[in-house]
């Protein structure tokens, strides 16, 4: 990560860089052409995150496209985070996207591997794993402060074109609690030797391992070379609770988790309330820059926890 | 070796009921030790379809051989060719290149798949063989002291695990399918070398294997001038 100065120009960069206590969303697209309903998320989102999340075809489901989606949220005036998985799309494929969000103004990227098309809608398509969610980190580091593509050709249109770059501020994903455990610090620092400049972590349903792992970042002194933001999701339901435990690799609960949403007469409120609490201790915790608050198809929500939370207001957006 | 398993009976039989000369023809070698298209697959499978032929009332002539293998002409010896010239269908339960390496040397002759043919792999156990080689043609098991990313992790990771490992084992198959990853790190542990692990492996050169177009090998010092 480059500290010293600006890389990208983004909103989420600036909030960061200026020692703010960042809040991101995140924003799925439709299953459908329906521009309207990225428009309304968008409208619950804005002013109330630094930047939105754009899944790309998550859970390996067909969906409107980050990019296009991202686009629409800026004229909404809302930043997008565009995510980039390495499931659907080669290198040339994704370095092509990156430069074409990038001409649309799009200006974070989260580099992801995505989930196996197994998972998804279309279990008989071809994967292309062409590149993993590192080589993609180090590939849009490469090609904004080298202005390079992987190839080595240089980033501009003929010998006598412009050097034209994609300035993106590159996000990665973290994730803490999924095994080996020892090995977890080891990729993030990984991760930011790639030239990662931000990550979002898996969502915490584990506190004391989380703690655990931020003491092995601070130890490493890697929260002093990357962007934290550490992953939130407040829970519905019990069985939400249940079902994330057994069916979802790579998020583990503890058991006092599982049992207050059990035990609580409004398993919602108590499941907000959980989220509020990990805020509050995450606001606190040395090392963790900001919150990544995922309501995941409550996108309403996430301005009443935000204020709750004394997150709001958010700083004003550059746009620019 | 490469690993096969037989196609459902329906679809075999679907292929060769319209004819009524059919050898059902084995292959010696990876395909009898995977058991699924060696001599004693090739006896059943001739009986199956015996039975089935009979119960639907056609007259078919099934005739049966196991060669050394369908992939060198050699073993295609005046007895195969006989057979194979008699035939209206050879039903090959070699692998995929058995199957069209037939074709190339008796071009008139129609030949069907008996067997999907799976990967390269290794017997693990009785009855269990598991996949351990893409082919990828520019191998890296030197980088990863012997265990294949690239063949062992469904996304072919290069600098895993990713983070859907769970006790070991692969998001995509949680019953059946170590995680490449884990094992790798494992062995670095092992071997004291972890430090090892931070480094980034760049993106792979694909066109080594069937991303550069189907593969070829000339070898020039072995060739007989024709």
């Amino acid at each position: 990560m480059n500290r010293n100065s600006e890389v990208s120009g983004s909103n989420l960069e600036r909030v960061l860089r200026s020692g703010e206590f960042a809040l991101t969303g995140e924003l799925g697209p439709p299953k459908s052409a329906d521009r309207n309903n990225v428009i309304e998320k968008a409208k619950y989102l804005k002013g109330n995150v630094d930047a939105a999340n754009i899944t790309d075809n998550q859970t390996a489901i067909a969906r409107l496209s980050s990019i296009a989606s991202g686009v629409i949220c800026l004229e909404q005036g809302l930043e997008p985070v565009v995510q980039i998985t390495t499931r659907d799309r080669n290198r040339l494929a994704i370095q092509s996207d990156v430069l074409g969000a990038a001409a649309l103004g799009i200006k974070n990227i989260l580099c992801l591997t995505g989930d196996h098309q197994s998972f998804g809608n279309h279990p008989d398509a071809k994967n292309v794993f062409d590149i993993d969610s590192l080589q993609l980190v180090n590939m849009l580091y490469k090609m904004r402060e080298e202005k390079i593509f992987e190839c080595g050709d240089v980033i501009r249109n003929g010998k006598k074109g412009r050097v034209a770059e994609p300035r993106i501020f590159i996000g990665a994903a973290a994730n803490p609690f999924a095994e080996p455990l020892d090995y977890r610090v080891m990729r993030l620092e990984k991760k930011i030797n790639a030239g990662a400049d931000f990550i979002q972590t898996q969502v915490i349903y584990n506190m004391e391992r989380f703690r655990q792992w931020m003491q092995d970042v601070r130890e490493k002194k890697l929260h002093e070379k990357v962007y934290i933001l550490a992953g939130v999701t407040p829970l519905k339901s019990a069985r939400m609770a249940r079902y994330m435990k057994e069916n979802v690799s790579g998020i583990t609960f503890t058991e006092d988790i599982i049992r207050r949403m059990e035990r609580a007469e409004d398993q919602k409120t108590e499941g907000r309330k959980i989220a509020l609490e990990q805020i509050e201790e995450l606001k606190k915790m040395e090392g963790v820059h900001g919150v990544h608050l995922m309501a995941i198809g409550g996108e309403k929500s996430v301005q009443g926890i935000a204020e709750e939370a004394g997150l709001l207001p958010r700083p004003p957006a550059v746009t620019g | 070796m490469i690993v096969s398993e037989q196609k459902p009976f329906g679809q075999i039989f679907d292929f060769v009921r319209d004819y009524n000369n059919i050898l059902v023809l084995g292959c010696g070698t990876c395909m009898t030790v995977c058991m699924a298209g060696g001599e004693n697959e090739v006896g059943v499978l001739s009986r199956q379809l015996k039975l089935a032929a009979r119960h639907n009332n056609l007259n078919m002539n099934i005739d049966e051989l196991t060669i050394t293998r369908q992939c060198d002409r050699e073993f295609f010896d005046e007895n195969a060719t006989e057979k194979i010239n008699r035939s209206d269908v050879v039903l090959s339960l070699g692998c995929g290149v058995g199957v069209q390496y037939i074709v190339e040397l008796f071009p008139e002759v129609i030949v069907r798949p008996g067997v999907n043919t799976r990967f390269y792999g290794a017997n693990i156990s009785q009855g269990l063989w598991l996949e351990r080689c893409a082919g990828c043609g520019e191998c890296v098991l030197d980088q990863y002291e012997g265990i294949c990313p690239i063949a062992r992790c469904a996304k072919s990771l290069m600098n895993g695990p990713c983070g859907g490992s769970a006790d070991g084992m692969c998001e995509v198959d949680t019953e059946n399918t170590e995680c490449a990853g884990q094992l790798i790190y494992e062995r670095f542990k092992n071997l004291n070398k972890l430090d090892e692990l931070l480094e980034i492996k760049p993106p792979k050169n694909w066109s080594a294997g069937r991303d550069g177009g189907p593969g070829r090998i000339a070898r020039e010092d072995m060739m007989f001038d024709e």
